[in-house]
Order: structure tokens, then C-alpha cells, then sequence
């Protein structure tokens, strides 16, 4: 065991996969000999060798589209575009091609591969470095979506996702990129994806979230208990494939429901969330299925701390939903 | 439109060949393409009249271009791998798909390799090294690259062969995928199809510049201008760019200039947008013809062969459609799998649904 942050687990995780699966090659902006801007590829050119890790140019169509033609001729690719802000010069690639390789082609070529990103507010990142854009990769089907939430979960899905026959996309939170930080094996281990972790227990409420939101989820769970609200938090770990079992378990048993995301309210996943409690647990429900989001505007710098769904308004949420 | 980098070209419309050369591509590789370029015109005629009896959905014929993609794919090996646009059936022909495969294909029979998920014309086959058509334009030309440097991370004696045409080099992902391709060395050949035409829009109308072969040397790479109705100059180009990838020199782009004699596809109306005169003046230029003719004179074959070869490739193609048709479509469950690598909760949900849902719409 070692105390790491959510970098060092990635970059730790990398390190082991690459040494283990000799078709594990890693690549994009910035990403060689320097490390990438927030290091996590940090010594993995030195270690292996350029040929499996290296800068490519500034294109994200172009890396992503070549780490489509690696994975469909045997290799494990895991390009990293440097921010989720600029995922989309490669939208066509990702939605369109490698979401659906596997399926148009007749189960003939697949496109494994895993795309880590950076995502989310509150590092002062305005319009362009600050975006949480799960909603828009959710929407398609073909591809799965997972986000850690500390060192310990950022290393071990990682290792799932790189063993996953399947374009995962994995959203790395900035914002706690360095602030998160706990004791991870040093030894290879795996999180399976598609379950959810139950964070919190509680009887009262059940809070949903995932990522860097889960943090404060769990701050505002502990801040609700000296309100005598005991809230059970789940944090979703994976997107997609939704861990379906675990949250309609805690709504049967709490009959209210917050869910919490950074993205923008309209049309995020939390929506989702909230439609499937109602078919799936309707009459369990004591009270409409509460969101607590980021603003349906773009990421405004100079208001960023309003924006942020931060633990205040997330107690607001709790409150609310609690006193229907 | 004038075009200032030079045209290779050997072989002309009347079958002759230019002074001092010296053909490379052997008599039997040359008859068999040939006999490929054959099947390739009759194929696509018989496919646009079942589309007309709304047998096939959708066609796309590739009249004017069969030594565009036959030859080039006479020219690559086995273990090589192709990238298409759509319009290279010619290719995938000369690299082993059968006329059964591409009928069970273009019917979208249970026996189509991409299963009834695509449009037709969107083959594809794994066993091949030929990667399966997507709809969407130039996103195969960074993949390409990609399985270039595949190819080169494992040392192989293999290149990526990546057909589009002149419309697709407009996107982005044309720039993307040459920059990537010259940075990481990556064995790739682009073969550019200038066929004059995207759907309606004519080349003048696409770029301003001396066509597409002078971004090749923009990118730092090797490029070659063909005559792709002279299968000789197809031929040549393409080996000598094989040669030069797999050495490990990095990418070459090949413009090759032909002309797209039929429609864009089976949806499309060629009178709208371009005249008669000027098609009747590329179909004198006729590819198959000039192979034909040189073979003929070269004493390589004859009229009775051809008459003989044609009448029994009518035959084996009119019975290929028969048993296509004969075929049932995939079955409901090939909509929900395969679409992962497992079946999650939600598609499971969704299958069984429809199960029940279609049950109870047969009561």
C-alpha cells in the first residue's frame, strides 16, 4: 500500500498495464518524453520506449481515429485527449465510428480501447477547460463510460477498462486530480465495472453521484446528520453499464432520492437517473426524485463558485426533498 | 481542369502501350484482373436493375473506376489491409470476396458479414484483412494510419491500403489522418479516387489547388499522380508504393484520376448536373476496353475466351442473386448484441420487450 493521488494511481495503473500487455500503447498531446500537462503518463516513454508511448499532433479526430485502426488490428490503445473540453474535433470518430465498430462490421472489427480525459469545473478553467461532457457519450450506444472518484477507484478501474473488450470512455476529475488522495495497492487489482459503491448507509435519503461530486455528496451527507437527516450516498463509479440493482435497492429502502452532477441540468444524466427510479420504483418514492446541477449555462470563470453544485446547495437538495 | 504535376500513364485507350515500357505486372495477374474488372461492371449493372425491382435497397456503382480498384488491389499482398470508402467493390473483389459473400451482402441476408445493419454496399470481411464500410466520409483515413502502425509495431511485411476519393479529402479527418500517418512513419498508402465528381459537386468546385496530390508533399510524403483507367500505370505506382512502405520510408499518397461514368448511387440523377457529351467522352476511355485490347493483341486471349468467360460469369452471378434471395433476414436478436462485448441489463430489457411486444402483434 502507498498513499497516492488520483495521478499517481493512474500513471501507477498504466505502468503495470503496459508491463503486463505488451498491446497496451499510449499516446497523444503532449503525452511523451513531458508526461502529459498533468503528468499522468509520466515516465512510461522512458520506461517502454517511444514506439508505445508518445506525442502525437495537435488532432483529436486524428488520435482517436488512429487508436481505432491499432485496436482493430490487435493492439490495446489508450490515447489521452488533454481535456474533455476537446473531445469534440473527435465526436464523428468516437460516436460514429468506434462506438459502433463492433456492431456494424458483424462482431469483425472491434474498437477496445480506452480514452482518458480530464473533465469538470473548479480550477478556474472558464468556457473551455472546465466542461462535464457524460451526457453527450451516454447517448450512444456502443460505447461505456466509467469516472473514478479517488486514487484507489482511479487505479483500479483503470485496469478493468484496459481489460475491457470494449471503447470505454474513462473521465478523469481534475479538480481532485491531486486533492484526492488515499492508500492504493502497489499490486494489480481490478474494480469491476457496472457496480456502484454504496459510499454512505443510510434510512432517510439516497444521494447519487459520481466523480468529483461525490466528494461533495459526502461532505453534505456528514453536514445532513447533524440535521438529523441520515442519507445513504452512492457513488456510480460507471455510467454505462448503470449499476440499475444498487440504486433501486437504496430508493426501496428510502423512498427519496437527490441526484447530484457538475454537467448542466437539462437533459444530463441525472435526468436519466430520475426517469429510471420512476419506472423502476415508483411507488417506493415519498418524494419527486430532487436534481442538484451545474446551471444550464456555459462555465461562466468569474461565477465559477456559484455554478458548482458544491455540498451548500447539495444540503439545500437534501433538505428539500427530505421536508416534501 | 489543368493539372500541373504530371500524370503517369503507359497504356493507352487503344490497348498500346508507350515507347520503351517495359509491363512488370505478369500476364496471368493481368488476365485475372481483367476477368475481375469484368465482374465488377456486370455486378454492378445487375445490382442497380434489383434495385429498380426494390430487391436491393441501394447501390453504388463503380463504372469508369474498375482498374482503379481491381488493379491497385492486384498490386497489394494477402496480409495487407484495405480501408474503403464504399466505392472499391472491385477491390475487395480482387482480394477474395466472393460474388456469393457480396449477394449476401447487398441483400442483407442472414449471410452478410456486417448482418443487415448497414446500407448495401458497406462490405466488409475480417478473414480478408478488409475492413468493413462505414457511411460516414474520410473517418477511415486516421484508422488506416492507425493499422499502419500496427503493422509496424509488430515488424510485419504488410502495408494498409486506404481507397477514398476526392470530396472525402475536403474533411478534416483527410489532414488528420496524412499528418499522424507522416509523423509516425506508419506503411500506409493513400489511394486518392478523383473521380471529378462528389455526388453532384464537380472537383472545381471542391479545391482551388493543383488537385489532391500536392497535399502528399505538404504532409511530407511521397506522391504519385496516375492515369487509374490505365491499369499499367495503376499497377506499377501502387507496387513501387508498397515497396516503399513496407521499407519502412513512412506513408505515400497516389491521386489516381478516372472518371465516375454512372450515378453517385442508386438515388442519384447524373442528368441533373453534368452532360451526356461529357460521359460519352470518358467512356471512350474505357478501362476494361484497353486491357482487353492489349490482351487481344498480345495474343494473351481472345474474342471466343471472352464471349465464353462472360456467358458463364452471367451464370454464376444470376445464380448467386437466387440463393441470396432464398436466405432469410437475421434474426431480431441480432439488433440487441453485438453491440458490446456482453448484453447489459437495459438491451436484455429492451430484447425481451420486443419479444413479447412482436408476440403479441402476430395473435
Amino acid at each position: 500500500m502507498k498513499v497516492m493521488n488520483i495521478i499517481e494511481a493512474v500513471n501507477d495503473a498504466l505502468h503495470l498495464e503496459m508491463e503486463r500487455n505488451d498491446k497496451v500503447v499510449v499516446f497523444g498531446e503532449d503525452v511523451g518524453g513531458f508526461g502529459g500537462v498533468f503528468r499522468a503518463t509520466k515516465g512510461l516513454t522512458d520506461r517502454f520506449g517511444e514506439p508505445r508511448c508518445f506525442n502525437t499532433p495537435i488532432v483529436e479526430q486524428g488520435i482517436i481515429g488512429f487508436a481505432m485502426g491499432l485496436a482493430m488490428n490487435g493492439f490495446k490503445p489508450c490515447p489521452e485527449i488533454q481535456f474533455a473540453d476537446y473531445i469534440f474535433p473527435a465526436y464523428d470518430q468516437i460516436v460514429n465510428e468506434v462506438a459502433k465498430s463492433r456492431f456494424r462490421s458483424g462482431n469483425s472489427f472491434t474498437a477496445g480501447m480506452v480514452i482518458r480525459t480530464p473533465y469538470g469545473g473548479g480550477i478556474h478553467g472558464g468556457c473551455y477547460h472546465s466542461q462535464s461532457p457524460e451526457a453527450q457519450f451516454l447517448h450512444t450506444p456502443g460505447i461505456k463510460v466509467v469516472i473514478p472518484s479517488d486514487p484507489y477507484e482511479a487505479k483500479g478501474l483503470l485496469l478493468a477498462s484496459l481489460r475491457t473488450d470494449d471503447p470505454i470512455l474513462f473521465l478523469e476529475p481534475k479538480r481532485i486530480y491531486r486533492a484526492s488522495k488515499c492508500e492504493v495497492p502497489l499490486d494489480d487489482y481490478e474494480i469491476p465495472l457496472g457496480q456502484a459503491q454504496v459510499a454512505r448507509e443510510g434510512k432517510d435519503l439516497t444521494l447519487i453521484g459520481w466523480g468529483a461530486q461525490h466528494h461533495q455528496n459526502l461532505e453534505a451527507a456528514k453536514k445532513a446528520e447533524a440535521m438529523g437527516i441520515d442519507v445513504e450516498v452512492l457513488n456510480l463509479r460507471t455510467l454505462n453499464p448503470l449499476d440499475i440493482d444498487t440504486i433501486i435497492a437504496s430508493i426501496k429502502k428510502t423512498g427519496k432520492c437527490v441526484v447530484s452532477q457538475e454537467a448542466p441540468k437539462t437533459m444530463g444524466f441525472a435526468a436519466e437517473i430520475s426517469a429510471l427510479i420512476m419506472e423502476k420504483a415508483f411507488l417506493h418514492l415519498e418524494a419527486p426524485v430532487f436534481r442538484c446541477c451545474g446551471f444550464d449555462t456555459p462555465f461562466a470563470n468569474a461565477h465559477e463558485h456559484e455554478y458548482m453544485p458544491d455540498s451548500p446547495r447539495v444540503i439545500k437538495a437534501i433538505k428539500d426533498t427530505y421536508d416534501y | 481542369m489543368k493539372f500541373e504535376i504530371e500524370t503517369i500513364s503507359y497504356l493507352n485507350e487503344d490497348g498500346e502501350i508507350r515507347d520503351g515500357y517495359q509491363k512488370t505486372i505478369s500476364d496471368d495477374l493481368l488476365l485475372q484482373a481483367y476477368k475481375i474488372m469484368l465482374q465488377t461492371k456486370r455486378i454492378d449493372e445487375r445490382m442497380v436493375t434489383l434495385q429498380r425491382q426494390s430487391i436491393v435497397t441501394f447501390a453504388m456503382p463503380s463504372r469508369g473506376e474498375e482498374a482503379s480498384t481491381v488493379v491497385s488491389a492486384a498490386a497489394l499482398k494477402p496480409q495487407d489491409w484495405h480501408f474503403y470508402q464504399y466505392r472499391e467493390q472491385g477491390a475487395i473483389f480482387m482480394k477474395g470476396f466472393t460474388i456469393q459473400e457480396y449477394c449476401d451482402h447487398m441483400l442483407l441476408n442472414v449471410d452478410d458479414t456486417a448482418k443487415g445493419r448497414q446500407m448495401s454496399n458497406h462490405f466488409g470481411k475480417k478473414e480478408l484483412n478488409a475492413v468493413t464500410v462505414s457511411s460516414t466520409l474520410a473517418t477511415q483515413i486516421p484508422q488506416a494510419a492507425g493499422c499502419a502502425y500496427a503493422q509496424k509495431l509488430r515488424g510485419e511485411d504488410a502495408v494498409t491500403m486506404c481507397y477514398f476519393a476526392e470530396g472525402a479529402a475536403s474533411e478534416g479527418d483527410f489532414h488528420a489522418g496524412l499528418n499522424m500517418a507522416a509523423v509516425t512513419k506508419a506503411p500506409v498508402i493513400f489511394y486518392c479516387r478523383n473521380n471529378h465528381y462528389a455526388i453532384s459537386t464537380p472537383s472545381k468546385d471542391q479545391f482551388a489547388g493543383d488537385g489532391i496530390a500536392p497535399r502528399g508533399i505538404g504532409y511530407g510524403m511521397k506522391t504519385y499522380r496516375i492515369d487509374a483507367m490505365d491499369a499499367f500505370a495503376i499497377y506499377d505506382t501502387v507496387q513501387e508504393a508498397r515497396e516503399y512502405c513496407a521499407a519502412g520510408n513512412g506513408p505515400v499518397l497516389i491521386e489516381a484520376m478516372a472518371y465516375r461514368i454512372g450515378p453517385h448511387s442508386t438515388a442519384d440523377d447524373p442528368s441533373a448536373y453534368r452532360t451526356d457529351d461529357e460521359v460519352a467522352k470518358w467512356e471512350k476511355l474505357c478501362p476494361i476496353e484497353r486491357v482487353k485490347k492489349y490482351l487481344i493483341k498480345n495474343n494473351l486471349w481472345s474474342e471466343e475466351q471472352d464471349l465464353e468467360f462472360y456467358n458463364a460469369l452471367i451464370e454464376e452471378i444470376e445464380e448467386s442473386i437466387a440463393i441470396a434471395k432464398a436466405k432469410p433476414k437475421p434474426g431480431i436478436d441480432s439488433m440487441f448484441n453485438e453491440v458490446y462485448s456482453d448484453i447489459p441489463w437495459n438491451l436484455q430489457e429492451q430484447y425481451d420487450f420486443l419479444k413479447e411486444f412482436t408476440k403479441e402483434e402476430s395473435h
